[in-house]
């Protein structure tokens, strides 16, 4: 009998894998945008059970929240209604499937091979993550200057996506 | 207890499926949701190793933060390209997109 | 198990009465604490889903006092079994799809919308001891519960197959994310002069000292009007506009479908009122009362402060709906983007400084700094908004007399 949360990674991982299939094999966009949302809150639920609570919510908030967004803004101002008859794949789907096949092989031959100790149970957690994350996030002697290089990496691709999308007439 | 090969299992089932997504799909757009699934597949990884390794070095989230923070630009820069293309060529079907200059 | 334990910590007592029960009768540990939790689950749902239909009652008679009528005042005394009849109506309606509309979205739609509001009730504190979790991100996930109402709005919208709804829902949504920024800047202040995310520990700081309104009521304001313009209500209601776009995103659903619309928008406001009475207004204490009598400091009571609180924001959200004429979509975003974004940053600069200056001094000289530069902001705002009039009215002289000598 497995324990909680074990039940509750087997629930996730079905929620993860069936609409990451679904996503990549649908044939309305809107549609797999959809099921991307459903994979989304799929690894927010495994953030959870990794005790990583602030990322899963900010995994709802910003991918959930914004980014299946913008796909769905994305689809709807992009659509022509021949689409959805034509086939959504091209002509070298087998070669992707033995491709994607062929890096799943090779990434579980690596991960079995892992000198790591894989099976070990995790450390309980001490202190408050929290408050970790926010001082690892502003304290100069840690990481700092990655959050500000990211911040100054958002403000470019905000710029830029608004002068692209714009319309210049 | 769920051992951390689990994890490491789910995430690479997951990108091969993104792989999958970004090789076999016609849609500029479906190209990037198998990236976005790609990413989070990595994700998964990385906080995986966080709390399995050393909960206390708190990079392992650090990186997945600033994950988030580069697929939220390059899915914003990517859809605003797709969505001009469309507004010239009138398609967003990738092989069709096949000169460098018209 | 004495009524005094029972009247001090309810969920402790009832907890542990029926984890007995169930061990008694031999279930194993982990179903006790499944069943346990659903039945805690159930019971809070459905306390939602009660407020919310005595809300039916309340909008309607409060629109009708607002507008010079009686309201409904035939269905029991004042009307107050009315919402019962609305429920009948509303179910045994024939329930529509729409041609050519998309089944399974159009179908979740109305249930997204409603679930986006109950899961809120999850971290809503009504006493010390009476919740429904301490999440130590609580403040995070109300933004994520909203990022759930958005998809809601654009998944009616689309699936409806209607221009009308799908151009109600992109200005919808367009609304609900631009507003989103001045909502989440704004939580943060109580966030900063807490210092912890959690909502039930925002109360507990409050009781212990002020009322977070005093300390920083410009956040108050631009958070009520954020949070008026992400539920979707008038003054912003555009997007829903009876007499302009008919109805905007749900112009195609009738019946119960329409029902969890309209009564997940009505829990929604009260439960912003309720975070409003949380967040700002001092969580379950008496403004300082309960400790001068501590009757007033039992679960009871603190759960009638804390749903008084959520009644009279949900009144003053009601207020600004039925007086405040509709604004145009355009008007709202620049709104949105060139002042209360702007406004709120600057905000929260301040206040982070002045906190992190001032945190060790006494409550006598913390809270007026604190309100003073909230004062200095708004005045320098006031001060800027003015010059910007001045001379965009100068820039407009005086018309010259067409007829000249």
């Amino acid at each position: 009998m497995p324990d909680a949360t074990q039940v509750m990674f087997f629930l996730s991982a079905a929620l993860i894998l069936v609409s990451a299939v679904l996503v990549v094999t649908v044939r309305n966009l809107i549609h797999a945008a959809l099921w991307l949302i459903a994979t989304l809150f799929g690894v927010a639920m495994l953030y959870v059970l990794l005790e990583a609570g602030f990322l899963a919510v900010v995994q709802v908030v910003v991918y959930i929240g914004a980014i299946a967004i913008m796909f769905i803004f994305a689809v709807m101002l992009t659509r022509r209604d021949l689409l959805s008859q034509s086939p959504q794949t091209n002509a070298n789907w087998p070669v992707a499937l033995g491709v994607s096949a062929l890096a799943l092989v090779g990434i579980a031959y690596i991960v079995r091979g892992f000198v790591f100790s894989l099976e070990r149970t995790p450390a309980p957690l001490t202190g408050d993550t929290l408050q970790m994350l926010g001082e690892a996030l502003t304290s100069p002697s840690l990481f700092v200057l990655p959050f500000e290089v990211a911040s100054v990496l958002l403000l470019a691709a905000l710029i830029g996506s608004v002068y692209l999308a714009w319309n210049k007439k | 207890m769920i051992p951390l090969s689990w994890y490491l299992y789910l995430s690479a089932v997951l990108f091969a499926i993104g792989l999958y997504g970004v090789l076999a799909r016609k849609n500029a757009i479906a190209i990037l949701l198998g990236i976005e699934l790609m990413l989070n597949a990595a994700n998964i990884n990385l906080v995986a190793f966080w709390r399995y390794g050393d909960p206390a070095l708190m990079a392992g989230q650090v990186f997945a933060i600033i994950v988030f923070a580069v697929a939220a630009a390059e899915v914003a820069v990517g859809l605003s390209l797709v969505i001009s293309i469309y507004r010239s060529r009138k398609t967003v079907v990738a092989d069709e997109l096949d000169l460098m200059k018209w | 198990m004495s009524f005094w334990n029972f009247w001090t910590d309810p969920i402790g007592v009832a907890d542990a009465w029926l984890r007995g029960l169930f061990a008694g009768w031999g279930m194993p540990e982990f179903w006790v604490s499944l069943l346990v939790s659903l039945i805690g689950i159930v019971v809070l749902v459905v306390f939602a889903l009660v407020l919310d239909i005595m809300l039916v009652w309340v909008e309607r008679k409060v629109v009708a006092r607002f507008q010079g009528r009686l309201g409904p005042n035939r269905v029991g005394p004042f009307g107050l079994f009315q919402p019962f009849p609305d429920i009948v109506k509303l179910i045994i309606k024939e329930d529509i799809t729409p041609a050519g509309a998309d089944k399974v979205v159009f179908n979740m739609a109305p249930v997204i919308s409603a679930m986006s509001v109950i899961i809120l009730w999850a971290i809503f504190p009504l006493a010390a001891r009476v919740y429904g979790t301490d999440l130590n991100v609580g403040v995070l996930y109300l933004i994520a519960a909203g990022a759930f109402g958005t998809l809601s709005v654009i998944m009616a919208g689309w699936s409806s197959n209607n221009k009308y709804a799908l151009l109600g829902a992109f200005r919808s949504v367009a609304t609900m994310i631009s507003f989103e920024i001045p909502l989440v800047v704004t939580l943060l202040i109580p966030v900063v002069i807490t210092g912890s995310m959690s909502l039930k520990a925002i109360s507990e700081a409050q009781i212990n000292s002020v009322p977070f309104f005093l300390v920083a009521p410009l956040a108050f304001l631009i958070f009520l009007i954020s949070a008026i313009a992400e539920l979707g209500r008038s003054p912003f209601d555009l997007n829903e506009g009876e007499s302009e776009i008919v109805s905007g995103f749900h112009i195609e659903y009738s019946g119960m479908k329409f029902g969890w619309f309209y009564a997940g928008e009505l829990l929604h406001s009260y439960t912003v009122g309720g975070l409003m009475g949380i967040l700002f207004f001092g969580g379950w204490g008496w403004f300082g009362l309960e400790k001068v009598l501590p009757w007033l400091d039992t679960p009871f009571f603190g759960a009638i402060s804390v749903l008084g609180k959520a009644l009279i924001g949900y009144w003053i959200i009601m207020w600004i709906k039925y007086t405040v004429p509709r604004i145009r979509i355009d008007h709202m975003l620049a709104f949105n983007w060139k002042f209360l974004t702007p406004l709120s940053f600057a905000l929260l600069m301040v206040m982070a400084v002045v906190h992190s200056l001032l945190k060790e001094q006494a409550l006598w000289i913390y809270v007026p700094a604190m309100f003073l530069s909230n004062i200095l902001v708004g005045w320098v705002t006031l001060e800027i908004l003015r010059n910007n009039a001045r001379q965009q009215r100068d820039a407009v002289k005086t018309p010259e007399p067409v007829a000249q000598h």
